[in-house]
């Protein structure tokens, strides 16, 4: 137990070991924080997409990434009619209601995409309504009428009729300065621009309440994905997951292939005979490819690849080296002791013989980490990922199969592989200082 | 007096005989011993493929879709009624089910399908064909082979050498300012290398658009061999300093530790001692006796790059058998992914079989154990 100690504390001596150990302990505490604060169940609905993410932008990128440039890209604004009050005007069988929908917009740029949700209450007759945008200049712009059923979601953008009509985009022809000089590079009109609802009630009860959507161009620190989700659900998410996959599957890869190793050693004989040729057999299966068989005619959940890739594992390359370092330790005084006291089998292998080799597999367990969260990735880039939850590797895939690149949303790129980078880098520096800590031989050097 | 000359070359030669000899024998028993490997790996492979019942279902649904297909086509039955026709179709799917033994018990029938697939009979494929427009998983995969052997090959062979010499050379002056700033960029290798593909791809392909972003030639490809020569090279850049940045410190890094260890025996120090030049101690002392170490590790840096090419292939889309198995996934053809997966285990196991003999050839421990 001292000698654990006493490693830990030669560790502080290695600046690049702290650094590793920050950074995994960042990373510890930001998926004990995704636990909590988003659960389990909640993410996999949220992740699942659909109606939780239809206020949110399509490919917004990160807010700091556009600052950083010295943009003002604009962000999501949500115009709801609880916050505004709307003139009533009755009349015999019916009420008329003008609910203005203004929002101030500063922004140069346009935004990208322009939603009204409605919702009507308490009325089985569907009200009509018409939609008015008036600009900052005054100047009004019928975009139309229809009546509304219960909820209704008016896509303005998509109004072919509407583009036709204005030579642009709507969210861009209803905004834009008409008297900017180049009609093919329009200009943002800035001010308050409002969506006035002319809605016509055909009963006296009812009500309708009414969102307007002005989707921004930026979202957030980590920006949105093609079907709107939020990725930051997918970034906090992938911490645990990966951490999770990278521990177990290194600790059930080495502890189980040093006992096996060390039950070789101990028992020699066909034991010894039976666990060699089966290192042989798994060296010549490719790891990579059975996953990726196993991912097509099974299933791709992510507990069954751990099982797998852990299975692999077992007889792996390893135990060809912890069976050379085991091999003089059988013949050590202590186990002669220990046989003569009447210690059994398993006593020897476990408490004598294991805790031997332990500091040398210490370095190689924590290096081994990253190895094992990168193969999961692979996986998700490879589409073998999890079919419900959100890791790194999925969104990298996404980024991959909605050719980000090629588009230049980079943030969809760059935010999952700069995690899966800190994760690389904390445990392999981390594990590099162990490794000169706990093998003397290279402390020297 | 004139004797001993000749009786000393014939002790050589008589040695050099044994010696061959025995490297025959011990290749000879390596060769079987790895046969059985590959024999039950595939027969694992085979066995994990049909647990799932998939690959019998999916033959089922083939034969099905094929004989009712060619029962309707047919116009000698074109008059029959819809039972006498689908009566019809059920006689000859049975037919066909006993013909290719699928009425048999899984256990029987795995041996035939392990006795192709160690004959390389690797079936048609379901939905894939080669270039050329053959359907035999066999002609698929041969097609795309060139492909990764041209990449990795070249990969490795790159880091290799780079890194030996490097190693070389930092291990004399290590604690210097390049040794160090290697020891410190070695966990940088922690990534894989279709990590930094997608990154090189990002800066060079789109943002400094330099390099193209994929694939191995351009469409179509140039009639002339030297441009076709060009073209190849500057689609496999991207991929090979992919491959090189992911892997060459901590190659550097271990190679130098290694050569350090090697460097501080006591018969380098005799030799230093002695005054030989630093190029003799290197190739005499230092590279002769790590020889064998050094190969196996080449060796086995191989075999660990077959798997991880699947992905880096596919992100540079790379016409070969990485991303033979990505579209295979996509089209769910089972027989190229089992294929792909026997060939993959046939590669390893030649690597294996080339480390053993080169062991033998380099180890003189080995020799002798041979010949025991």
């Amino acid at each position: 137990m001292r000698r654990w100690l006493e490693g830990l504390k030669q560790l502080r001596r290695y600046p690049s070991a702290v650094l590793g150990m920050l950074l995994i302990l960042f990373l510890v505490g930001l998926s004990v924080y995704t636990v909590v604060a988003i659960p389990y169940s909640q993410a996999l609905d949220l992740w699942r997409g659909g109606d939780h993410w239809r206020m949110h932008p399509v490919n917004a990128s990160p807010v700091w990434a556009d600052r950083l440039r010295g943009g003002d890209l604009p962000e999501t604004q949500i115009i709801s009619s609880d916050e505004v009050t709307a003139r009533v005007q009755e009349f015999p069988g019916g009420r008329r209601l003008q609910i203005p929908l203004g929002f101030d917009y500063q922004s140069s740029a346009f935004p990208s995409e322009l939603n009204l949700f409605l919702r009507v209450h308490d009325t089985e007759r569907p009200p009509f309504v018409r939609f008015i945008w008036q600009a900052p200049d005054g100047s009004e712009q019928v975009i139309g009428g229809r009546r509304v059923a219960r909820d209704e979601r008016v896509s303005i953008s998509q109004d072919w009729g509407l583009e036709r009509r204005l030579g642009h985009v709507p969210h861009v022809g209803l905004m834009m300065d008409p008297g900017s000089g180049n009609p093919s590079q329009p200009e943002v009109l800035t001010g308050i621009h409002t969506m006035l609802l002319d809605v016509v009630m055909f009963d006296e009860a009812g009500s309708v309440s009414a969102d307007l959507v002005v989707y921004g161009r930026v979202h957030g620190i980590a920006g949105t994905d093609h079907q709107r989700r939020d990725l930051m659900v997918a970034l906090m998410w992938g911490t645990p997951v990966a951490l999770a996959f990278g521990l177990i599957a290194a600790v059930g890869t080495t502890v189980t292939t040093l006992v096996i190793a060390a039950m070789g050693v101990w028992f020699r004989g066909w034991v010894d005979a039976t666990i060699q040729r089966l290192t042989e057999v798994n060296m010549i299966l490719p790891m990579l490819p059975i996953l990726v068989m196993v991912g097509t005619l099974y299933s791709t959940s992510i507990w069954l690849m751990l099982g797998v890739v852990v299975a692999l594992g077992i007889f792996s390359a390893g135990i060809k080296m912890y069976r050379a370092m085991l091999l003089p330790i059988r013949e050590a005084p202590y186990i002669e002791a220990a046989k003569a006291y009447g210690a059994g089998d398993a006593r020897i292998i476990l408490r004598y013989m294991v805790p031997r080799v332990l500091p040398v597999l210490i370095p190689t367990f924590v290096t081994l980490i990253p190895t094992f969260v990168f193969l999961e990735a692979s996986l998700a880039v490879l589409g073998l990922g999890d079919p419900v939850l959100p890791t790194w590797g999925k969104v990298l895939n996404d980024a991959q199969e909605q050719s980000a690149l090629y588009n230049g949303f980079y943030y969809w790129v760059v935010s999952p592989a700069a995690l899966l980078m800190l994760t690389g880098l904390g445990f392999a520096m981390l594990g590099f200082a162990l490794d000169r800590v706990f093998n003397p031989r290279l402390r020297s050097l | 007096m004139s004797d001993a000359p000749e009786m000393a070359q014939s002790v050589r030669s008589r040695g050099l005989w044994r010696d061959g000899w025995r490297l025959l024998v011990f290749s000879g028993k390596r060769l079987i011993a790895l046969f059985l490997t590959v024999l039950v790996g595939v027969y694992l492979t085979i066995f994990i493929a049909n647990m799932g019942g998939q690959v019998d279902e999916l033959r089922l649904v083939q034969i099905r879709g094929v004989v009712s297909e060619a029962v309707r086509a047919d116009p000698a039955f074109q008059d029959m009624t819809a039972q006498e026709r689908n009566e019809l179709i059920e006689r000859q799917i049975s037919l066909e089910v006993e013909r290719l033994n699928l009425d048999q018990p899984f256990i029987l029938r795995s041996f035939d399908y392990l006795y192709r697939a160690m004959m390389l009979d690797l079936g048609r494929a379901e939905q894939m064909h080669s270039d050329a427009g053959s359907r035999q998983v066999y002609d698929i995969i041969v097609e795309r082979l060139p492909a990764t052997l041209l990449l990795f090959g070249t990969a490795n062979l790159l880091v290799f050498l780079v890194s030996v010499w490097a190693a070389l050379h930092l291990s004399r002056r290590y604690g210097s300012l390049l040794d160090r700033s290697v020891v410190a960029l070695a966990p940088t290798s922690a990534a894989p290398a279709w990590f930094y593909g997608m990154f090189l791809i990002l800066l060079f392909a789109f943002v400094l658009p330099a390099l193209p972003s994929g694939g191995m030639v351009t469409a179509p490809p140039p009639e002339n061999r030297l441009d076709y020569l060009a073209s190849v090279l500057r689609h496999i850049t991207l991929p090979l300093v992919a491959m090189f940045i992911s892997s060459i410190f901590i190659s550097i890094y271990s190679w130098r530790t290694f050569f350090l260890i090697h460097s501080s025996e006591d018969y380098v120090e005799m030799a230093r001692a002695k005054g030989l030049p630093d190029h003799l101690i290197r190739r005499r002392y230092i590279l002769r006796p790590t020889l064998s170490p050094i190969v196996t590790s080449f060796l086995l840096m191989l075999i660990g790059l077959w798997g991880g090419a699947i992905i880096l292939e596919q992100i540079f889309n790379w016409p070969g058998l990485g991303t033979l198995i990505f579209q295979a996934i996509g089209h769910r053809d089972t027989p190229v992914i089992i294929g792909t997966v026997v060939i993959f285990a046939y590669l390893l196991a030649v690597t294996v079989f080339l480390l053993d003999i080169l062991y033998g050839i380099l180890d003189p421990r080995v020799r002798i154990e041979g010949g025991r």
